[in-house]
């Protein structure tokens, strides 16, 4: 799919991100850092012309997320209109901010599908990862979202202070009647980086934790779909990030920057293009931007001679830079990376110090404003 | 189960999609892209017909054609995958 040109690849996948306010404040939470820069949100009417353009370029899946989309009063105005030009639609949501009434208009409103993301399975947990008392609301609004035969997705994002609880996870999920659950490994960018420490998870958690996923998704086949992912720094080969650059996701920030990917925003010396000033297409066919990892040949050693770059396309960029200062890196997850020991031994550092008294009490950075604010 | 009626599951979307020019099952963040035939199938699940009546239908439509084996096991897969749910008249 990827290594297309411009003029083949086609934008699939619309991701809105349609503001970064949110009242939860997870620790792990893979918006940047930098939310606070992004008071300036785009309006309605800039939205509602970024779907029709992304639409007739071929669009077919739209998520709307955030931070949380429900703080936007005018959701149920862009599910119409989403509605309206054939898009699936999926609400990406902590579930705070809803009631009965507003499911229901939703329905009504066109959209397709619901997902709630839980901070644990046990109330206590679920809300000190929140930063807020949310539990029982998320319970009662996924009954709520089944009862209005909503598909429904559950997601938990598992790191080293819940994924020992991924049975009772998975419990709780069977209990809400989840038609697919993600159990998705914390991705270190955004705010997780700056707490890896206190979330990566240990090597032997990793191996329990995947037995029991293994498990459920045996004894639920049929009736749950159960996606579990190990976390990437533990592997020796790279994900296909994004399917390639530019290949088939389209990410629109609060503020309307056009990303490839929701953590591109961080990547130096790139000027996204914002949709205030220029066109889906012009965007996704002429922008620099996009442009600037498509195919291979932006690629180093040993990307550039590897057998595997059509699988991989190298792996994140975002990772890359990160991890080597350097986004045309191979991906340091990748063991024929020059910077694969590196990776290797931090994750190594962290499992050592995993579970002693004075490692785990190290405080968690929470995802706020405040905190934000004091990191930029 | 001759007598039973298919229609698209209520967590799926059947549609036509013009930029991918076939027609497709949606579902959470994910597409499925059908044959000719598949979706020439799909099109007649919609709550009305049994299966005989699309069989017959596609016959006159396809003429010439042995499709009654490949449409039984076409709509055993899409149940199985959760596209379509049958029910009785
Ligand atoms: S991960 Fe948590 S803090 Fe971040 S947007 Fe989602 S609910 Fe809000
Ligand atoms: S060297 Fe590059 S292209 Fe080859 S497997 Fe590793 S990341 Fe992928």
């Amino acid at each position: 799919m990827a290594g297309l040109d411009s003029n083949q690849s086609k934008p699939l996948w619309l991701l809105a991100e349609l503001t970064y306010r949110c009242p939860l404040q997870c620790p792990y939470c893979s918006n940047p850092v930098e939310i606070a820069k992004y008071n300036d949100e785009l309006a309605t009417g800039d939205w509602l012309r970024v779907m029709q353009q992304a639409r007739k370029m071929g669009a077919t899946q739209l998520g709307f997320s955030g931070g949380e989309p429900l703080v936007r009063r005018d959701l149920e105005e862009l599910i119409t209109e989403a509605r309206r030009l054939g898009y699936y639609t999926n609400l990406i949501t902590s579930g705070v901010g809803m009631d009965e009434a507003r499911v229901k208009a939703f329905k009504e409103a066109g959209l397709d599908h619901i997902q709630i993301s839980f901070q644990a399975s046990n109330e206590e947990l679920n809300n000190y990862l929140g930063g807020t008392r949310s539990f029982q609301h998320k319970r009662d609004m996924a009954r709520v979202v089944k009862e209005l035969e909503y598909p429904m997705v559950l997601n938990i994002v598992l790191h080293r202070k819940n994924v020992d609880q991924i049975r009772d996870i998975l419990d709780m999920t069977v209990a809400l009647n989840a038609d697919y659950v993600e159990l998705a490994s914390t991705q270190y960018y955004g705010w997780s980086r700056v707490n890896i420490d206190q979330l990566l998870p240990t090597r032997a958690q990793l191996t329990e934790a995947e037995k029991v996923a293994r498990e459920y998704q045996e004894k639920m086949k049929g009736k749950m779909k159960i996606i579990y992912v190990i976390p990437d720094y533990f592997e020796n080969r790279p994900k296909a990030c994004m399917n390639g650059w530019g290949s088939i996701f389209l990410t629109i920030a609060p503020d309307g920057s056009a990303l490839p990917c929701h953590a591109a925003a961080q990547l130096p010396g790139l000027e996204f293009p914002n949709v205030k000033d220029h066109g889906i297409e012009q965007i996704w066919n002429d922008s620099v931007a996009f442009n600037k990892f498509r195919g291979f040949d932006w690629m180093q050693e040993p990307c550039r001679s590897c057998p595997e770059k059509e699988k991989d396309f190298g792996g994140c960029r975002c990772q890359a830079y990160m991890l080597t200062g350097d986004a045309t890196n191979a991906d340091p997850v990748c063991d024929k990376s020059f910077h694969h020991q590196q990776l290797h031994d931090n994750v190594d550092r962290i499992g050592k110090l995993s579970g002693t008294t004075e490692f785990e009490s190290k405080p968690l950075l929470f995802r706020n404003m405040k905190n934000s604010k004091a990191l930029m | 189960m001759t007598s039973d009626i298919p229609e698209i599951a209520p967590t799926f979307r059947f549609q036509w999609e013009e930029a991918q020019d076939c027609y497709v099952i949606l579902y959470p963040e994910g597409m499925v892209k059908l044959s000719q035939s598949a979706g020439e199938i799909m099109k007649r699940c919609d709550g009305e017909k049994d299966t005989s009546e699309i069989i017959s239908e596609l016959k006159t439509t396809f003429p010439g054609v042995d499709l009654e084996t490949d449409v039984r096991n076409f709509l055993e897969n899409a149940r199985n995958n959760g596209w379509i749910r049958f029910k009785s008249k």
